[in-house]
Order: C-alpha cells, then sequence, then structure tokens
C-alpha cells in the first residue's frame, strides 16, 4: 500500500513503505497503522525492548518573548494554559492544557523550557488552530513559529537508553522529562526523556534530513522494531493517557477529565498565580465542587473489548445512560479488554460495577483505577 | 469443494452440513484476533445477517451467515483461543456448523479461483 496523493507525508513515510508499513489517513497525514509483526506483536514489544514511532505529524512550536526574556514567554504562555510554566526549570518539560472560555480542552501538548524559550509539542490535528490561537493571543510579546523543517521520532520500551545511548551516551543520565540539546550522528537534536506509551523512552527532535539516518541507525538495533499508530494506541490506553479528541475535547474540563495533576498549586486558588487563564472561573470553581462526571479506568469482567462510543449504565435494565466510553479495546499486556470514560461522579469509585452496551446486550464492567500498566519512567 | 463469499467467508460442505470460516486473507485484513463471539446453537439466519463478531487489538467485525440455514454446532475453542482463527484459519479456525435451507444455493457462491481472483 501506498500513501495516498492528496495525504501529507512525514520525512520518514518513504521508510515505513520500505519496511512494510500498512499506512493510513491520519490527521491529514499517511502515517502507518502497523507493521508486518501486527498490533499485539508491535505492542508486546515495545513494552519488552524498544519499540520506534514516527510522530513527525505533531506540531513542533517556538515561544520567543520579544523582549527575549524567558520569563516573558512564561508569562505569556500562562495566559492560555492553567499550568506553572514561570516556574520550569531550564531543560524540563511538562504536561499543559489549552483551555476554552467555557473550561474546556481545546488541546493538550508538552512545553519545555529551552533557556531563551518555549519549545511546544502539539497534536496533530489540532496544530493549526493551536498556532493561530497562540498567534492570535500573544503575538503582542513574542514570536510563536512552527519548525516545519524537524522531525519528531518516539523511542519507547525499556531497551530504548541503551539503543539511543549507543548513539549519544549523555541520553543515559536524563531523567524523566529532561529535555536537552543532544547532537546524534552529527545532527543538532533535542531530547525528551519521555513519550506516551507508559513506557521509559525519549523524544527525538531531528532535523528533518537527518531523520531516516537515525531511524535506520535505531531500528539497525535488533532490540528496536518500528510500530505503528495501532499499538501506539493500545500502549496509551493500558498507561490511562488521554487521546485528545477521544477521551478529553472542548466538552470535558480538566477536573471531568482527572488532570487536575497538570494544573499545579500556583495556579490554583490561593496560589501566587491563581487563575488568568480562559475557563479560570469553571475550573477553579470545579477544583472545590468536582465535576458531575469524571474520567475513569473501565475494565470489562467478560473478554469482550467495549469500544469508544458504548454507553454506561448504572444497571442491567436502566434506561439512561450515566456516561460513555471513550476509549476501548484489548490490552495486550493486560491480557484483558480494557477501557476509559466518564461516569456520574458518584459512581467514579474504583469498584463500582456500571454496565456497557455492547451490541445491544448489557455487560458487566468494573470502574477501575488507572493506570492499568504502571509506568517505568526513570524519575531518578 | 470449497465455496466462498465475497465477504471472506469459506464454505465446507459434507452430509448436508456446511461448516463455515473465515479465510486466510481476512484473518491477514483483520490482524491478530482477541475476542470472538459465536451464535446460539439453533439460531436461524438469513443470508447476510450478522452471525458472528471478531475483534482484533484495534476493531470489532462482523461475520455473516453466508446463505440462508440453521446453526447446528459451533467451534467453542477459538472462543477459548481466538488466535486459532489467526494459525488455521481454514482448519482448526472454523466458526460454525450450518443446515442450509436450500442446499442449491451453494452454486450460487464463488469457487476458489474466483474468490482469489476477486482479491486483486
Amino acid at each position: 500500500m501506498t500513501a495516498t496523493d492528496d495525504l501529507l507525508k512525514t520525512p520518514l513515510t518513504d521508510l515505513h513503505v520500505e519496511r512494510g508499513g500498512k499506512l493510513v489517513a491520519f490527521a491529514g497525514y499517511s502515517m502507518p497503522v502497523q507493521f508486518p509483526d501486527g498490533v499485539l506483536k508491535e505492542h508486546l514489544h515495545t513494552r519488552a525492548q524498544a519499540g520506534l514511532f514516527d510522530v513527525s505529524h505533531m506540531g513542533q512550536v517556538t515561544l520567543r518573548a520579544r523582549s527575549g526574556r524567558f520569563e516573558d514567554a512564561a508569562l505569556a504562555l500562562e495566559r492560555l494554559v492553567p499550568v506553572d510554566i514561570l516556574g520550569l526549570k531550564q531543560g524540563r518539560q511538562r504536561y499543559a492544557l489549552f483551555t476554552s472560555p467555557d473550561g474546556g480542552i481545546l488541546d493538550d501538548l508538552m512545553v519545555a523550557n529551552r533557556g531563551d524559550h518555549l519549545f511546544l509539542v502539539v497534536n496533530a490535528a489540532c496544530k493549526a488552530a493551536d498556532i493561530a490561537h497562540l498567534k492570535a493571543n500573544l503575538s503582542d510579546d513574542c514570536v510563536v513559529e512552527e519548525l516545519t523543517d524537524r522531525a519528531l521520532i518516539a523511542l519507547q520500551g525499556p531497551a530504548a537508553e541503551s539503543a539511543l545511548a549507543a548513539l549519544a551516551p549523555e541520553v543515559a543520565a536524563m531523567k524523566f522529562m529532561d529535555l536537552h540539546p543532544v547532537e546524534i550522528l552529527g545532527a543538532d537534536c533535542f531530547v525528551s526523556r519521555s513519550g506516551y506509551t507508559g513506557e521509559d523512552g525519549y523524544e527525538i527532535s531531528v532535523p528533518a534530513d537527518r531523520a531516516v539516518e537515525l531511524a535506520e541507525s535505531l531500528l539497525a538495533n535488533e532490540a528496536v522494531r518500528p510500530i505503528g499508530l495501532g499499538a501506539r494506541d493500545s500502549l496509551r490506553l493500558e498507561a490511562g493517557l488521554c487521546l485528545y479528541g477521544n477521551d478529553i475535547g472542548p466538552d470535558t474540563t480538566p477536573i471531568a477529565a482527572a488532570l487536575t495533576w497538570a494544573i499545579q498549586k500556583v495556579r490554583r486558588s490561593g496560589g501566587d498565580r491563581a487563575g488568568g487563564f480562559p475557563g479560570a472561573d469553571v475550573i477553579l470553581t470545579e477544583f472545590e465542587t468536582g465535576a458531575p462526571r469524571r474520567r475513569v479506568g473501565l475494565s470489562p469482567e467478560g473478554r469482550a473489548p467495549v469500544r469508544a462510543g458504548a454507553l454506561l449504565y448504572a444497571s442491567e435494565a436502566a434506561a439512561d445512560p450515566i456516561g460513555e466510553v471513550t476509549s476501548g479495546g484489548f490490552g495486550p499486556t493486560v491480557e484483558a479488554p480494557v477501557a476509559m470514560g466518564y461516569v456520574a461522579a458518584d459512581m467514579a469509585e474504583p469498584g463500582v460495577t456500571v454496565h456497557a452496551d455492547v451490541r445491544g446486550k448489557r455487560l458487566p464492567v468494573r470502574v477501575a483505577a488507572l493506570p492499568f500498566v504502571s509506568p517505568r519512567y526513570k524519575r531518578g | 469443494m470449497l465455496k466462498f463469499t465475497e465477504d471472506h467467508e469459506w464454505l465446507s460442505t459434507e452430509d448436508g452440513i456446511t461448516t463455515v470460516g473465515i479465510t486466510a486473507h481476512a484473518t491477514e485484513q483483520l490482524g491478530d484476533l482477541v475476542f470472538v463471539e459465536l451464535p446460539e446453537t439453533g439460531a436461524k439466519f438469513s443470508k447476510g445477517d450478522a452471525a458472528a463478531v471478531v475483534e482484533s487489538v484495534k476493531a470489532a467485525s462482523d461475520v455473516y451467515a453466508p446463505l440462508d440455514g440453521e446453526i447446528v454446532e459451533v467451534n467453542d475453542a477459538i472462543t477459548a483461543d481466538p488466535s486459532i482463527v489467526n494459525s488455521d484459519p481454514r482448519g482448526a479456525g472454523w466458526f460454525f456448523k450450518m443446515k442450509l435451507n436450500n442446499p442449491d444455493d451453494l452454486t450460487e457462491l464463488l469457487d476458489e479461483a474466483a474468490y482469489t481472483a476477486s482479491l486483486d
């Protein structure tokens, strides 16, 4: 199968085709959904050794204060996210959310302090809107630039450290959420010790014209296999991580989404820089009162996967749904179906049994603690 | 003689009983199966009804009744271990056995050469 002409390619698209990747349309890009190993083996390989993922479709953006001062860029971005950006130390990265005036989530993103500027990684499907949002709100103070000449490669799994350290030994000393400039194969890269699989690993921003060489060097290591979007989705679901557009979106607040940990104390009521972001009144009120519904893990009791869109009911016979599955499938590592979704707040405690409508049958599903697979980050 | 549907089922008839499974091509398209739901013995289906469900890590798909008939036996082994369908789709990975209402309907279906040609 080859890429469809009207879809965008990444610097690695030809390599995916060469490696037998099955390409599908995703967020306007032609991306590999799986390689010949198949989703199940790719998932298990990532947990056991290391998987290489092309995430070049995601947006890489720099934010520089016109004053040249990092602090001014940080305070500007804090006008759009309920996150402590000013407190982010140089060489550190943090998860953030763009919020809307009614408290919904416009996108989730990663933000790093690169010394004199901020480096953002945003979702592919949202990047045009995110960049427009940044420019519309921050252009008086900041220059917003999308880095279109770089690829992004994620290397995830317990063998990621040894595989990348073979090319750049200094990455072994990095801790979870560090982001450092690293020269790899003579190319100026920036490497973060992060990812979205629940495994230890790295994301490597590499100049587009050096991406194939880097990917091939990593894939030459027998511990590293190419992994597609299918396994990326099952890995992040087992790790309890939200997929924007499924588990979070304009209709979910950070409190409902159980992302309160992403809002540091300094931005909450009583904090030094409390509020001042879109939807602050809604979000800070929900901190006190709770949200009417909450994102939870869901463990179907049988073997049948319960997929996104399945409605949840308080009982087998109840007439009105109390929630909905937002991501669901089979978890190859837990060897059982796993799901996430929203339920009414009074049913959001682990152990509560709800019922999912699957093809007209009500199947029992237990509210479960997230994640399904414990993360193995190198927190140091 | 084996017969095939355009929906990637195979049928093998012996002593008036038709065994139904999905083709190797179908299993390759679906990927590794993690769940199979089979019909009840005694259930009656018309051609094209969803009779079984197969799920891979990513997605759920229906398996259709290839012709009108009644289910007389199902393969519980594939419910217990769906990977049998991937490893042996034409043998141990069969889905169900049917008593067809009109065995002559089998002549409407594709033979192996026609099915293989339809995949190109």
